[in-house]
């Protein structure tokens, strides 16, 4: 290894990557735009506007709606005066989701007994929908709890709450927020498109300028063009993973529970999988144009199995099974747990381990075809 | 004299066509030696052998002294090879890209910087150091390029087809260059489809179907065709060339410019025959000529021998 000739390489390609304003720029803006746009995308489910049809008219149906309001899900934004009223915002798609409160409410609940609400929700969307409705339950069963301390506390009689109490607790991400959830699937997903795609297209451009063939017959080795060219790639990498960051903390609010410097460990590994997939496909392709349908072949399927939209444990087991050779599945995982959950190295290391042994597989094999494409 | 190239039996297969085909080859240093021969003939296969950058099937050549297929590596480093399509990186400068192949040869700082501007002054390029290569002319391109493959110093350079696609007034240019790299005592294995090339060379090797039909100075060639050449020319030159192709005393008949080139014995008796044969498909206007033969007529006589 000269590392002086990997250096003249990884020269030559800063030199050129930021001599190329319209790169640079879609390079370091992408990854901004899509964190942007996933991060206030995915949380629309929030202050949906909702149809109240109040027939109880009662400082209680008025706590009801308080209740509701305030979990930030609904917005109380048209009253109706009867159920075809509700029926009708709902099938216009003015509100996406109708409470009806009866007439006894305010009755049954002095009685001791439990009044019916009904809730009813678009469920077109089935995923906002499902949200609203857990939603509704939990603020239905954090009324009748209050309701219910309230009574006992009026009696003056310390009686033990009978039943099963279940009280399900959301854990690390007790907001529920979208955003915390997307912004560490959104960091995964640009470090795999940006880094897969430049270490792609950097390999094919020289190809398809005839400049490849030159180093070839250089004394330049295989290895040392490798390094000199992934260099420059992880340098814009880290740039990205660092704006990602900086936008989670200061834009959304999400904060890093865990240690941004095992973060930056793993995004290192991560790197052999993405730049390794990138000259793999390089080795493919003969065009420009066919490499980057290609990429196209490997990119959609592992974002679709990693996880990043549709949950690894929901998915039919065969599926279940291929995204365990998807290295992303592996990387989501780590970045997740280290931003939302904080764990550390003693929780992630099968993850890390195996993401490791991936990456290094896809990159051995890439860098061996290199080589011989080369001959 | 010492022996710049050797090239022994060497065997080259894609698949099932033999690309290069038990080539055997002797180029001496000091010399402009030219490789020529019709498109899909193997001579860039040839010229990436020589430089290390295919393996052969079989045979064996040297370069300098080094062994290409045991010693790829030093070859490398020490030819100055430049392919078909020599690319410079569009958006680096002059001296960019001249910098780019001195660092990956390992030539170190101060010593670059004299090779560099010598360079860049021999070749009227000098005042473009700053300019991106993009924004060259072809022909400055292709000096650029020269210069790139020269940056090592190296004692041989293979050239492959260094001018093609370049207007003649830089063709010429670049020719003159390489005679004066070549005086300096550089040895050049160049490859060319053009005959006014190889013209200029003190050796030229034809090759088609990846061997090597003949070899020689080009009077050596020119005198190897064993026959003389009569040039018909007349307005329905179509019709002439048809009625002269298969006549027993004629070995080819080709177009040339303007004219008719057909290969024969002997050009005293041909014109009498020629102008008889003319007349019966009703050309009259024919003018006959015995010319002395080109090395393009010794070309087309191989290939269609």
């Amino acid at each position: 290894m000269n590392w002086r000739r990997a250096w003249t390489i990884a020269q030559k390609e800063y030199t050129q990557f930021f001599r190329d304003r319209r790169t640079v720029a879609a390079t370091m803006l992408m990854p901004l735009i899509q964190v942007v746009l996933y991060g206030y995308l995915s949380s629309d489910v929030r202050y949906q506007p909702t149809v109240v049809w109040d027939l109880s008219q009662s400082a209680e149906s008025r706590q009801l709606l308080e209740a509701f309001t305030n979990s930030q899900y609904f917005s109380m934004k048209y009253r109706a005066t009867s159920m075809e009223g509700v029926v009708r915002r709902i099938a216009d798609g003015e509100a996406l989701a109708g409470i009806v409160i009866p007439p006894n409410y305010a009755t049954l609940l002095h009685r001791g007994k439990t009044p019916q609400v009904m809730v009813a929700v678009d469920a077109s969307d089935a995923t906002a929908a499902r949200t609203s409705l857990s939603v509704a339950q939990a603020v239905g069963s954090s009324v009748s709890a209050k309701i219910e301390r309230k009574a006992i506390a009026a009696r003056g009689i310390p009686i033990p709450i009978v039943g099963v109490d279940i009280r399900a607790r959301a854990w690390y991400n007790t907001a529920l927020r979208q955003e915390v959830f997307i912004v560490p699937g959104v960091l995964a997903l640009v470090m795999q498109f940006t880094m897969t795609f430049l270490s792609m297209s950097t390999i094919v451009r020289e190809r398809e300028l005839g400049t490849l063939e030159q180093l070839v017959v250089s004394p330049i080795r295989s290895s040392e063009l490798m390094l000199g060219k992934m260099l420059p790639l992880m340098t814009i990498g880290y740039i990205n993973v660092t704006a990602i960051l900086l936008m989670a903390i200061f834009w959304f609010g999400v904060p890093i529970a865990g240690s941004v410097l095992l973060l930056y460990f793993t995004v290192l590994v991560f790197f052999f999988t993405t730049l390794g997939m990138g000259i793999l496909v390089s080795t493919l392709a003969k065009t420009y144009i066919q490499a980057t349908q290609l990429i196209q072949f490997f990119l959609m399927p592992s974002m679709l199995l990693s996880g990043f939209i549709f949950p690894v444990d929901a998915m039919p087991l065969p599926l279940r099974a291929l995204s365990y050779f998807v290295p992303l599945t592996y990387f989501l995982t780590i970045v997740r747990g280290i931003i939302i959950k904080g764990v550390g190295i003693n929780y992630l290391w099968p993850q890390i381990a195996l993401l490791a042994a991936l990456g290094l597989g896809v990159f051995v094999f890439a860098v061996t075809r290199f080589q011989k494409r080369i001959d | 004299m010492s022996v710049a190239l050797k090239i022994a039996d060497i065997t080259r297969r894609f698949g099932a066509t033999v690309a290069v085909d038990g080539v055997t080859l002797e180029v001496e240093s000091g010399e402009i030696f030219a490789l020529v021969g019709p498109d899909g003939a193997g001579k860039t296969t040839l010229m990436r052998l020589l430089c290390g950058a295919l393996a052969p099937d079989s045979g064996s050549a040297t370069v300098d002294g080094i062994d290409v297929v045991t010693e790829a590596e030093r070859v490398q480093g020490a030819v100055g090879y430049m392919p078909q399509r020599f690319s410079l990186y569009p958006d680096l400068s002059v001296m960019e890209n001249l910098r780019f192949y001195g660092n990956i040869f390992g030539i170190p700082k101060a010593e670059f910087e004299a090779r560099a501007s010598s360079l860049l002054a021999d070749f009227a390029l000098a005042e473009f150091a700053e300019r991106l290569a993009e924004a060259l002319s072809g022909g400055m391109k292709q000096k650029l390029a020269l210069a790139c493959t020269l940056i090592h110093r190296p004692s041989t350079i293979l050239l492959d087809e260094p001018t093609a696609g370049v207007d003649p007034v830089s063709r010429r240019e670049f020719w003159r260059l390489l005679y004066r790299i070549n005086r300096s005592g550089t040895t050049v294995f160049a490859s060319t489809p053009y005959m006014d090339e190889a013209e200029r060379a003190h050796r030229v090797a034809f090759m088609t179907g990846g061997k090597i039909a003949s070899v020689g100075t080009p009077s050596e060639l020119k005198a190897g065709l064993h026959g003389e050449i009569v040039e018909v020319r007349c307005a329905r030159y179509r019709d002439a060339r048809r009625a002269l192709h298969g006549v027993p005393t004629v070995r080819s008949v080709e177009m040339f410019g303007d004219a008719l080139h057909a290969l024969v014995s002997s050009a005293a008796e041909a014109i009498p025959d020629f102008r008889r044969r003319l007349r019966e498909a009703g050309i009259e206007d024919a003018v006959f000529r015995a010319v002395p033969p080109s090395l393009e007529d010794a070309f087309v006589a191989r290939l269609t021998a």
